[in-house]
């Protein structure tokens, strides 16, 4: 295997800015041979707190097939044309069974290939590797990395799907949702979960029929709720309409408070997740409970007490 | 188990035919590893930039088009080049036998012709993973003998 331990060459790399380090640091964290709280005992400098009210990173979520990808590939050209550094880190599920996943979100990023911004762009693709551990705090870790050694802006693009994906948007400082036309009315009851969270929607595919209509009765839903509604807008990322008022309506949008409680919800089942999978006596209590002298109520109050 | 092995399946230059390399990308997936697909007509520059930021042990290449012998060693000299002399890098498509002690002069570990089960390429993999140095510019002796 590689990178047991804290390489700290690697990371003295990495923060000077060489592609190759930083893509081998994020894979430390993700394997978890190194943890974030290790690169901070050695680099704590690096590892300041902002002090403005600007996110640095943006969860796009929404269901397969509305365009995130797409919608993605047109804000990050935007994006780099303004100097603006944008890390991506794209989501994937993990088959259950095998464990295998095939990663194709960069298949779509073409901002990318122009050599003007490249160096402005990194895409990694993330699995979500269900049975090893759990991606809302592996990215949670790369996220605070990226951010550490200059990424100006991460973006999270995550399927709206399973609680894994979910719970990797809720960690981030901000989280777009994506809808699309002809979504249906069936899928109102589904949508309400993920909506719930979003500080900003857009409707995507705004060149196809339905979608402005579809954009009013999402702004309809909200207006009937409590609390502010978020920016709704309307996009093609293939006409490329709307796609310079998406980007600039997302550079300086603001947490609208609303989802902070779900937020929040999210987080702490995260954490809690984390401080589980990370405690010493997980093995013995697993192998406690395998061989039945320990019942899940005495291990939760073994791991309480931590 | 062990973490999952990151692989790369890349489509260099002007071919459009990806039905291979969707079959031996399903098939890396369904053995358990984590597949990132670049899509058609990749440069070798672009994949190079791809295999670095991904972080991926091991690269795939793909050609129909009778240009790999121009493709293939521009990916192998790049990927030196850019320091990522440990990544393992194998080849599949229309590659005639006599094309193939080329290839693996450059560093490329294996060359599947038509016809190559499936299970071959996961036997290559596992085997590729246990010697030390399979890495395109690690100038290793071995490289796997295909049966297509």
């Amino acid at each position: 295997m590689r990178g047991e331990s804290l390489d700290l060459q690697l990371v003295s790399d990495a923060i000077k800015g060489n592609r190759r380090a930083i893509a081998r640091v994020l894979s430390s964290l993700e394997n978890r041979s190194v943890t974030l709280a290790q690169i901070k005992t050695e680099f704590s400098s690096i590892f300041v707190e902002s002090n403005t009210d600007s996110w640095s990173s943006i969860a796009v979520t929404g269901a397969p097939g509305v365009g995130k990808s797409c919608l993605i590939d047109k804000i990050l050209i935007d994006w780099s044309s303004k100097g603006i550094k944008t890390a991506l880190l794209a989501i994937d599920p993990s088959s259950p069974r095998t464990g295998g996943a095939l990663l194709g979100d960069r298949v779509r990023i073409t901002a990318i290939d122009n050599e003007e911004y490249k160096d402005l762009i990194y895409i990694r693709s993330i699995a979500t590797r269900k049975s090893s551990g759990s991606a809302p705090l592996i990215v949670s870790d790369m996220v605070e990395f990226l951010s550490a050694i200059g990424w100006d802006r991460v973006i999270i693009e995550t399927v709206g799907s399973g609680q894994s994906e979910v719970r990797c948007a809720a960690i981030t400082d901000r989280i777009v949702v994506v809808e699309g036309p002809a979504r249906g009315d069936g899928v109102q009851a589904e949508k309400a979960g993920l909506l719930e969270l979003a500080d900003a929607v857009i409707v995507n595919k705004s060149d196809i029929s339905g979608a402005s209509q579809h954009a009013s009765e999402i702004r309809e839903s909200f207006e009937l709720g409590l609390g502010q509604t978020p920016p709704i807008i309307l996009t093609s990322a293939i006409s490329g309409e709307g796609i310079d008022v998406a980007s600039s309506v997302l550079l300086e949008l603001e947490d609208t408070g609303r989802s902070k409680r779900a937020k929040w919800r999210e987080r702490l089942l995260a954490e809690y997740e984390r401080k589980i999978l990370e405690s010493d006596k997980l093995e013995e209590i697993l192998e406690n409970l395998a061989i039945g002298s320990m019942s899940i109520e005495d291990a939760l109050k073994v791991l309480g007490d931590d | 188990m062990s973490e999952p092995l990151r692989i790369v399946v890349a489509k260099p230059g002007l071919d459009g035919h990806d039905r291979g390399a969707k079959v031996v990308a399903r098939t890396l997936r369904d053995a358990g590893h984590e597949v990132i697909y670049t899509g058609l007509r990749r440069t070798a520059q672009q994949i190079v930039e791809t295999v670095r930021d991904e972080d991926a042990r091991f690269l795939g290449l793909s050609s129909l088009s009778g240009a790999h012998n121009h493709l293939f060693p521009k990916v192998c000299e790049l990927l030196v080049k850019e320091g990522l002399d440990d990544v393992i890098v194998f080849g599949g498509g229309i590659i005639p036998f006599e094309d193939r002690d080329i290839l693996f002069s450059c560093g490329m570990k294996a060359i599947f012709g038509p016809g190559t089960p499936t299970a071959e390429i996961l036997d290559f993999i596992v085997e590729a993973c246990e010697i030390s140095d399979a890495g395109v510019g690690q100038n290793g002796e071995w490289h796997w003998e295909s049966t297509a």
